[in-house]
């Protein structure tokens, strides 16, 4: 097989499964589980007075009902602070089952576990909560001021954690500036709404004191390990399978959910298994959202439009707890630079709750906010100052040849950030060609002559990828040849059966779909870390390659011996291994497994064949195993990452909006993107389509209604707009490839790309269309209307 | 309220099937844990992600907003009827992985399921025909461009398929001669 895998748009290994129906998502398993539900809030903010359980229990076919104080030991504790930070000062997780407060409306109270879940809901609404409503932190602005009500009654004021840092002197800098701006931007809520809720399938063995579950995670082996320690139990008996997962984007990496731990505990409490399918309006408002940010920003530039310094203050939304940290604050912080070199550059953050949703990582991780941020930035001193909004990124560049780049602000493992391989200028140079902007702006002339409004708008990014701590790989070459890696990272629709199997494809020889790819399961490799930003294909990936470079030595040793031939005069090609320049002298890698493992039990022509071989493989040894070997064809190797790798791009949206409707309608939507080395072009464009649609629907659609008590309104996907088809425009879509020297490979994530400057992009293109500022997000036809009607305002 | 069941009769992927069943229960919990049809998923349980779509009569349905009862004596067709006895995928099915019409698969069988009625003449439809055709479905993976794609180029896989199907045949008549 002479035909290189890496780089192929090679078609996918788990398409046939998912095709057929044959995909087995978390609810797939265990039919004849009980059925768990819960119930959650009412409330944005309540002290709970008293809780009556009794109608619920008494209900035919329920046969547990629980509240806090059924709970005992570390589980009647507050859920684990995930990510610690020094400088989060006032950290509030949230309790399995509330205990005397509710801080959200959707925070679970009580769980009730039944035949199935038609009567566990009905008994759930049998329980009856008294409620003391308390004041509510409803808006993210408003609860970060002082003298605001408190999300969490324990509190003084809303503010868990703060960071600054300072590069250079930005006091310095604004004051010799020639031009100083002051904007503010504001950034609504979002969240993942991936197709298939959360769930949880619980198997407690009562008799091995061994529980198997599967869980819709991206992150199966934090989740074993935490509750190995929860249930005091060796980690060998404690396994969680993330099976097929329908998207996660983010929201499915908390560890922990309140349902995650309830439903291992109710299965063992109960001896049964136990089964819990989050319905779509508990996903509104008991899955994670993120982005809200409200930025203050002080620009200070020259007259040619170089950025000399900025200053910025923001505010996150935590919502109502943060077992997240200060994760999201902190990559906005660190990510806002972007492709530009600004000399001097602070920002101070103040991490705020209000009485919502928890945030955490969702596609993009706080960066659209730093994209949005930058690029609105960019476009409006362009503006300011008559320059043109493509010369102004050029002129504020990191240039191609100052990598490796130091940022000089922290990133979120608690290094410095540092760019390894970018040449930004080069990437805007083929957007631009790909776009042809002199004709854009011919047609926009044209346009505006005809009094239609046409727009255009640009987004540039630096994306951190592929961070540590590390992933591994478990490979095995089977006895018919066929090939097994096991990986811990989960799968939530990456096509990392497809990817990782081109990778050993290439070093062993065997074709992709005799590769099979066993992904998130801890019984299979109990090391990992999970599936989150953007770092699977780059730290897996590489864990993948180097477990296939040992497999393959062991393979050329035990080939070695049986054909009587040095390992470096041996080629792996077609599923065998041969002698070079004599392709008929060679074995099978089926029979090289067996003649590895030298028992004498295996079916077919194959087994009789390698047992000869064995023989003469082991002649000359003292020993079945020579010293130093080990049986079978296999090895686990781990990967870690010195530092992230930074992907880049810009995207380029032309619109137009509708003088009567206020519709916004996405002319073109041109992407140039830069992830280094590329294992599979189709996966690849796969992943920046699908991430720009969610970019567009955060950017225009999807919008939380939150009313003053912090009730969610619109928690249905009737009043909440996800895009279908009719919205989404079809990308086009430009690579280049500038490796990054971090990894063997050369790769960078891709996953988070496309929604990154989605809003950004959106933003600068109605700005450019209506001629006016656009400074929050998201927008809406009612928002454009107001733009062009500000007389009919108020 | 509970307990009650009445038994109904459903020709599902072909096969009459009499299931008892709670009449609050709805058809997509029943073909999903009473027959083991898991291939139909369920997004929303609201009837506007469509990922729960089967047909009904031959129509495309939600499985989500109809009630087994209801549809008592009824045919329907899951995506688990789509592909051959010997695993051979459905013209349509395979466009999907050629053209790259899924990520995680989750929608997918939505998608198929309300295209299977009018695949073979969706490469005359013009993009905007084809996208109103599927707005009924919602997919978060993939940006659509994917799945107009292969359902567009469903009918030249049929065609592909036929013609390679026919010369093989006719180069078999040819070594029997």
């Amino acid at each position: 097989m002479t035909t290189k895998m890496f780089g192929a748009p090679v078609q996918r290994n788990e398409d046939p499964r998912f095709l057929t129906g044959k995909g087995r998502y978390v609810d797939d398993f265990e039919s004849g589980a009980y059925g768990a539900a819960f119930l959650r809030s009412d409330f944005g903010h309540a002290k709970i007075l008293e809780i009556d359980v009794a109608a619920a229990l008494a209900l035919d076919g329920v046969y547990g009902v629980y509240t806090h104080a059924d709970l005992e030991g570390v589980l009647s504790e507050p859920l684990p602070l995930l990510i610690p930070n020094p400088n989060l000062f006032a950290p509030r997780t949230q309790y399995a089952l509330a205990k005397e407060e509710v801080c959200y409306v959707g925070e679970v109270v009580a769980m009730v576990v039944a035949k199935d879940r038609y009567i566990a809901e009905d008994a759930a609404g049998m329980i009856f909560v008294d409620y003391e409503p308390l004041p509510v932190a409803s808006d993210l602005e408003g609860a970060s001021q002082v003298g605001a009500p408190v999300a969490h009654s324990d509190m003084d004021d809303n503010v868990n954690g703060r960071v600054a840092e300072e590069k250079g002197d930005v006091d310095g800098a604004i004051s010799a500036a020639t031009h100083v701006f002051e904007w503010r931007f504001e950034i609504e809520r979002a969240a993942a709404m991936p197709m298939e809720t959360r769930g949880v399938v619980a198997d407690y063995d009562t008799r091995t004191e061994s529980l198997l579950m599967y869980d819709s995670t991206q992150a199966p082996t934090g989740v074993r390990g935490g509750l190995a320690q929860l249930f005091g139990l060796d980690p060998d008996n404690v396994h969680v399978v993330a099976p097929d997962v329908g998207g996660g984007f983010g929201m499915k990496v908390i560890q922990f959910y309140p349902e995650e731990v309830m439903v291992a505990w109710a299965s063992r409490k109960l001896g049964h298994v136990v089964k819990w399918i989050e319905d779509r309006r508990e996903d509104f408002v008991g899955s994670n959202h993120e982005r809200g940010q409200v930025h203050h920003v002080k620009v200070g530039a020259d007259d040619e439009g170089h950025i000399l310094a900025m200053d910025v203050k923001f505010i996150n939304d935590a919502g109502a707890y943060c077992s997240y940290g200060l994760i999201i604050p902190i990559v906005t912080a660190a990510q806002m630079q972007g492709p530009y070199k600004i000399k001097n550059f602070r920002y101070e953050f103040r991490n705020i709750f209000t009485n919502k949703v928890p945030t955490s990582p969702y596609r993009g991780a706080g960066r659209p906010q730093a994209v949005y941020v930058m690029e609105r930035v960019m476009d409006r001193v362009a503006g300011e100052l008559g320059i043109d909004r493509t010369e102004i990124r050029r002129r504020n560049f990191i240039g191609p040849d100052e990598f490796p780049y130091e940022v000089g602000v922290m990133w979120q493992d608690g290094g410095n950030v540092v760019y390894d391989s970018g040449d930004y200028e080069k990437g805007l140079d083929v957007l631009l060609e790909a776009l042809d902007y002199p004709a854009f702006l011919a047609d926009q002339k044209k346009a505006r002559e005809e009094g239609r409004l046409l727009g255009l708008g640009i987004g540039c990014y630096v994306e951190g990828t592929g961070i540590g701590p590390y992933e591994g790989a478990l490979i095995k070459i089977l006895n018919d040849g066929s090939v097994t890696v096991a990986i811990a990272v989960g799968t939530q629709g990456q096509g990392h059966e497809t990817v990782f199997a081109q990778i050993v494809s290439d070093e062993l020889g065997v074709p992709v779909d005799r590769i099979k790819i066993v992904s998130g399961d801890t019984r299979r490799l109990g090391y990992g870390v999970g599936t989150f930003a953007s770092r699977s294909a780059v730290v897996a990936g590489n864990a993948v390659l180097k477990a296939a470079q040992t497999v393959k030595r062991k393979a050329a040793e035990v080939a070695s011996r049986s054909l009587e031939v040095s390992v470096e005069d041996l080629v792996f090609a077609d599923g065998r291994v041969h002698v070079e320049g004599a392709p008929d002298v060679g074995v099978p890698l089926g029979q090289l497994a067996i003649i590895s493992n030298p028992l004498r039990y295996a079916f077919g022509k194959d087994s009789e064949e390698a047992v000869l071989l064995a023989q003469r493989a082991y002649a000359g040894s003292d020993r079945p195993l020579p010293e130093g070997t080990s049986p079978g064809l296999e090895a686990t190797e781990f990967f870690s990452p010195k530092a992230g790798v930074f992907a880049f791009g810009t995207h380029a949206a032309v619109v137009e909006i509708d003088r009567d409707t206020c519709n916004l309608k996405i002319l073109r939507y041109v992407v140039h993107h830069d992830c280094g080395k590329v294992i599979n072009p189709m996966i690849v464009d796969g992943q920046v389509q699908g991430g720009v649609a969610q970019g567009i629907g955060g950017a225009f659609y999807e919008k939380f209604e939150y009313d003053e008590e912090a009730q969610l309104t619109n928690a249905t996907f009737m009043d909440f707009l996800i895009p279908y088809a009719t919205e989404i425009p079809t990308l086009e879509l430009h690579h280049t490839e500038t490796p990054s020297p971090l990894n063997p490979l050369g790769i960078k994530g891709v996953g988070e790309a496309g929604t990154i400057p989605g809003a950004a992009v959106i933003a600068n293109a109605v700005s450019d269309a209506l001629g006016q500022p656009v400074d929050k997000m998201p927008l809406s036809p009612l928002i454009l209307f107001e733009m062009m009607h500000p007389s009919l305002d108020g | 309220m509970t307990g009650d069941k009445m038994r109904i009769s459903l020709t599902v992927n072909g096969e009459t099937r009499e299931v008892d069943v709670e009449p609050r229960w709805l058809l997509s919990d029943v073909l999903r844990h009473e027959l083991g049809l898991t291939g139909t998923h369920v997004g929303c349980e609201h009837g506007v992600c469509g990922c729960c779509t089967v047909l009904i009569d031959g129509g495309p349905a939600r499985s989500c907003l109809a009630l087994a009862v209801s549809v008592d004596g009824a045919e329907i067709t899951t995506v688990e009827s789509l592909a051959a006895e010997d695993g051979q995928l459905h013209p349509l099915q395979e466009s999907f992985q050629k053209h790259h019409g899924l990520q995680c698969g989750f929608c997918t069988p939505g998608f198929l399921m309300t295209a299977m009625p009018f695949w073979e003449n969706a490469e005359d439809m013009s993009d905007d025909e084809l996208r109103k055709e599927i707005s009924g479905q919602l997919c978060r993976c993939t940006g659509y461009s994917g799945i107009l794609a292969s359902i567009h180029g469903a009918a030249a896989v049929a065609r592909e398929r036929e013609r390679s199907d026919s010369s093989r045949r006719i180069a078999e008549q040819d070594v029997d001669q």
